[in-house]
């Protein structure tokens, strides 16, 4: 099914990114980790008017994209595809706000659109800084991160046999549906029925998959707790790389540059 | 300190659905040998093997492994003695990376990081498998997955070990070079399979296992030359020791 | 339902990622009191079970289109309420990070949504108080569809409240909840369906799993009345917090003045706090003397059109100093953004 082999070469093609070595590949995962976070809170914080303001923060995501070699068509494809419900939502906000905000010569801009081209670029920055995240981190070393971060082990270490486990489970879908489809005749289209029987036909596989990789565990000692050592090393090039894009981020925040910018180029040539 | 390894007596066990999948199964097998389980599907070679490590206890009967008798105080024990290596490689490879894996077992076993470290890397040494440290499991090719499933047992440096169906699903150039890997080790082996020919290259005695009872235990050629014997217990010469299809010599 | 990240106010993600937090260690915490390891790998064979089901279409009957389900309840009925919870926490951090769906800061919206309703709710309150310990093929069907139902009912309700709190969309809450609530309701009711086919499926084929999350000790009223008494009081705290920070902020308070006032330029703004905000952006003013100062009102707003479309238009908001300097300055700013990104490419290019 082209659903379930298309999201497993995705989550491949990241993967594949995010093995590369490159300055940014480099860096600490929990100093990528913390200066995401940073960055999102950044993003969110700015006024739901404030369209110039989220301009500077950009920046992030382009030397990022730049300096650890990701492709950006194909980073933008994915975020183009990115869950629509913001947009759904955001496309309200020219209908229901229509207070003229602004005026460059004959036209008047609305609240709403302003509010809705914030909404655009804020779903800009903040997802493509996730994707970002992972392909250049990995998602075991973003797992490993948080680990040492202080979220529940438990958790982590679900995240991780999910994460191992997606390629194996969708794989075995896929043949299933491949299966049906080779007998579905009348229909391209799954019943509900047929979705509930072969999906608990899966669900039955994936218990006794469980019961398998358990007995694999117990047999190398496991004793309800996972052990990870992977030695992290946060350095000073790490803490740099945090201080001075939050720097970055907090001098953006604090001030409009873009219309500082304005003002000195326009003073000067006044 | 007896000489045998494994002393299994009057092993019997039920499935919780009915099943009784081992009815008085009894064998020993000393330092060293090299022992081949066959059985035709469902002949409970797979349910036996669960008991050697302790994650079926026997419901009557009894398991020996070195001095331990199998039972709840010595599973810790037993399963550190006892490497098990099981039918779908994906099972056994659960952890993100190659090196995460294999040092799962010595890190339960509560061993210091160095030597964690060094368990690693001779495990991973031997298998050839050196170069994958750092590949994700699900990014292997079923020969190396294999390899590397055998790895994550060999870091445990057990005194046994034990492998169902090792190599159901690989290529002809695969099964070879991981018959001749497993040649090299010189553990004592239990080896469940369908693969009679891997039998004969690797072991020099067989149990044949029939609706959970052991109808021959013996050196392997005398067991496969018995063909009144293979029949009863669905099974088949190797292909090595029936006549050519070509011309009708045997080979 | 997937919450945006550009639809959330840094108040209310923050305070969801505190009640999410708060419910993962609980959960955790519950999780290693039971002491059952078989759980570990079946917790993530069983979140990645779900992940390849929601990549499966069926067809919804009677309406020509196809839909996906989210697997929810189906992961409290297998696993119990805590290790469900932390499935589905992993489920959705992964779909936020490979596929985008809502963003970083949405997580804690989007966990909280997807798994407390249905694990700390519907779970224990109707689920289980409907099929007890002794299953049947109609207990299943209706424990299921209705705890579905009101899971995803409470969920997108939830959705709806984050998104009014964070204020960055102008849907009123009445027009919202009526958009959202009768869709769920359907989605729910589909979802509760297909919940009870496929436990009713492994009901008869292995009952024996399901007799594992029975075993998790059943929630008592008193524990689901502490979790709920402790995350609103985290959730209440957070948002406290935030708030006050946000508010003392001041483009915060200017946003949420704006919001109050009806977008028009305050006339008395309260004195303390907006000198405080005039004298910051004193200070962080370089060239004062051009148009720059912001009059007392919400933040300006610009567009990065180019600079050639405005001419001397006198926005009634905003003064046409102000507003040329920010266009200019905008499209400067992106431009430069851009040539730092080709010339960093470039130079890597070329090592
Ligand atoms: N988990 C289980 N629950 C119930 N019955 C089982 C279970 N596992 C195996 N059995 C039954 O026990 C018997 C022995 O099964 P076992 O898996 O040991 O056979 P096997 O020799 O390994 O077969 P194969 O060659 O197919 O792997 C079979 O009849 C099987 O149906
Ligand atoms: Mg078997």
């Amino acid at each position: 099914m082209s659903t379930i082999e298309s999201a497993l070469l995705d989550m491949g093609g990241l993967d594949i990114l995010a093995a590369q070595n490159t300055p940014i590949h480099r860096r600490d995962p929990r100093a990528k980790v913390l200066t995401a976070l940073a960055f999102i809170v950044t993003v969110v914080s700015f006024s739901k008017y404030d369209l110039s303001g989220l301009l500077p923060l950009f920046l992030y995501p382009v030397v990022l994209v730049a300096l650890g070699n990701l492709p950006p068509r194909y980073l933008l494809g994915k975020l183009l595809l990115a869950s629509p419900f913001a947009l759904i939502i955001g496309v309200f906000n020219p209908l229901l706000d229509r207070t003229i905000l602004l005026r460059i010569g004959p036209v008047g801009l609305s609240g709403g659109w302003i509010s809705f081209v914030s909404i655009l670029l804020r779903f800009l920055l903040t997802v493509s800084a996730a994707l970002i995240l992972i392909s250049t981190t990995g998602f075991n070393a973003v797992c490993l991160a948080l680990t040492r971060l202080k979220v529940p082990h438990v958790l982590t270490v679900q995240l991780m046999l999910l994460y191992r486990y997606i390629f194996v489970l969708a794989e075995e879908a896929s043949r299933m549906v491949r299966a049906w489809s080779l007998r579905a005749v009348k229909s391209r289209r799954m019943s509900p029925k047929v979705f509930s029987s072969l999906v608990g036909q899966l669900l039955l596989r994936a218990v006794d998959r469980a019961q398998r990789i358990h007995m694999a565990m117990l047999s190398r000692g496991f004793d309800g707790e996972i052990r990870l050592i992977r030695p992290l090393r946060f350095g000073m090039a790490d803490a740099l790389f945090v201080l001075a894009w939050t720097a970055f981020f907090v001098l953006a925040r604090a001030c409009n540059l873009p219309q500082l910018l304005g003002q000195a180029v326009l003073g000067i040539t006044r | 300190m007896t000489h045998h390894i494994v002393e299994v007596q009057d092993l019997n066990y039920t499935y919780p659905g009915g099943v009784h999948a081992l009815q008085g199964v009894s064998f020993r097998i000393v330092h060293g040998e090299s022992v081949g389980v066959v059985g035709a599907n469902g002949a409970g070679k797979s349910t036996l093997l669960r008991h050697l490590n302790g994650y079926l206890m026997p419901v009557q009967g009894s398991v020996r492994i070195g001095d331990c008798l199998v039972a709840k105080p010595t599973l810790r024990d037993v399963r550190r003695a006892v490497g098990m290596v099981f039918q779908d490689p994906d099972d056994q490879l659960f952890m993100p990376t190659v090196y995460e894996d294999v040092a799962f077992g010595p890190l339960n076993l509560g061993l210091p990081a160095a030597e964690v470290e060094a368990r690693v890397m001779q495990a991973l040494d031997t298998v050839g498998a050196a170069h994958l440290r750092d590949r994700p499991p699900h990014r292997l090719s079923g020969g190396e997955k294999r390899a590397v499933a055998i790895a994550t047992v060999l870091s445990m440096a057990p005194d046994l070990l034990v492998l169902d169906e090792p190599t159901s699903n690989l290529d002809p150039k695969a099964r070879r070079q991981f018959i001749e890997l497993l040649r090299t080790f010189r553990h004592t082996k239990i080896i469940a399979t369908h693969d009679l020919d891997m039998i004969l290259d690797l072991c020099e005695r067989t149990i044949v296992l029939h609706g959970g009872r052991v109808t021959a235990d013996g050196p392997t050629l005398q067991i496969f030359n018995d063909p009144e014997l293979l029949m009863r217990s669905h099974l088949e010469k190797p292909l090595r020791m029936q006549a050519c299809p070509v011309c009708g010599k045997p080979t | 339902m997937h919450m945006a990240d550009a639809l959330i106010s840094p108040a209310v993600g923050g305070a969801m990622w505190a009640a999410t937090g708060a419910l993962t260690a609980y959960s955790a915490k519950k999780l290693k009191a039971e002491l059952d390891e078989r759980k570990v790998p079946l917790m993530g064979v069983l979140g990645a079970f779900i992940f390849s089901a929601q990549m499966i279409n069926f067809s919804i009957p009677g309406t020509g289109s196809s839909g996906h389900i989210g697997g929810g309840m189906i992961l409290a009925i297998l696993l119990g309420p805590y290790a469900a919870f932390l499935t589905i926490a992993s489920v959705v951090a992964v779909q936020a990070l490979f596929f985008a769906d809502g963003g970083l800061l949405a997580l804690g919206c989007n966990i909280f949504n997807m798994g407390f309703f249905p694990c700390f709710i519907a779970y224990p309150l109707i689920y289980k108080k409907i099929v007890g310990d002794r299953p049947t093929q109609g207990r299943i069907l209706l424990g299921s569809t209705l705890s579905a139902v009101l899971g995803l009912q409470m969920g997108a309700f939830s959705v709806v409240l984050e998104t009014v709190f964070s204020r960055v969309s102008e849907l009123p809450f009445a027009t919202f909840v009526l958009l959202m609530q009768p869709i769920h309701l359907a989605i729910g009711f589909v979802e509760g369906l297909i919940t009870s086919a496929v436990v009713g499926f492994v009901w008869k084929a292995r009952p024996e799993i399901l007799e594992l999350a029975a075993d998790a000790k059943p929630i008592g009223n008193l524990s689901v009345k502490k979790v709920l008494v402790g995350l609103g009081m985290a959730t209440a705290l957070t948002a406290g917090l935030l708030s006050w920070f946000a508010s003392t902020h001041p483009d915060g308070l200017e946003w949420s003045m704006f919001k109050t006032s009806g977008k028009e330029e305050l006339k008395a703004p309260e004195r303390g706090v907006h000198a405080a905000a005039e004298s910051l952006q004193q200070t962080t003013a370089i060239l004062p003397d051009y148009d720059f100062k912001k009059p007392a009102k919400p933040s300006e707003p610009e567009t990065p059109a180019e600079p050639e479309n405005k001419t001397d238009g006198a926005a009634p908001v905003v003064s046409a100093g102000a507003s040329v300097a920010g266009l200019v300055g905008a499209a400067i700013t992106l431009v430069l953004v851009g040539l730092l990104g080709v010339a960093l490419r470039m130079r890597r290019a070329s090592n």
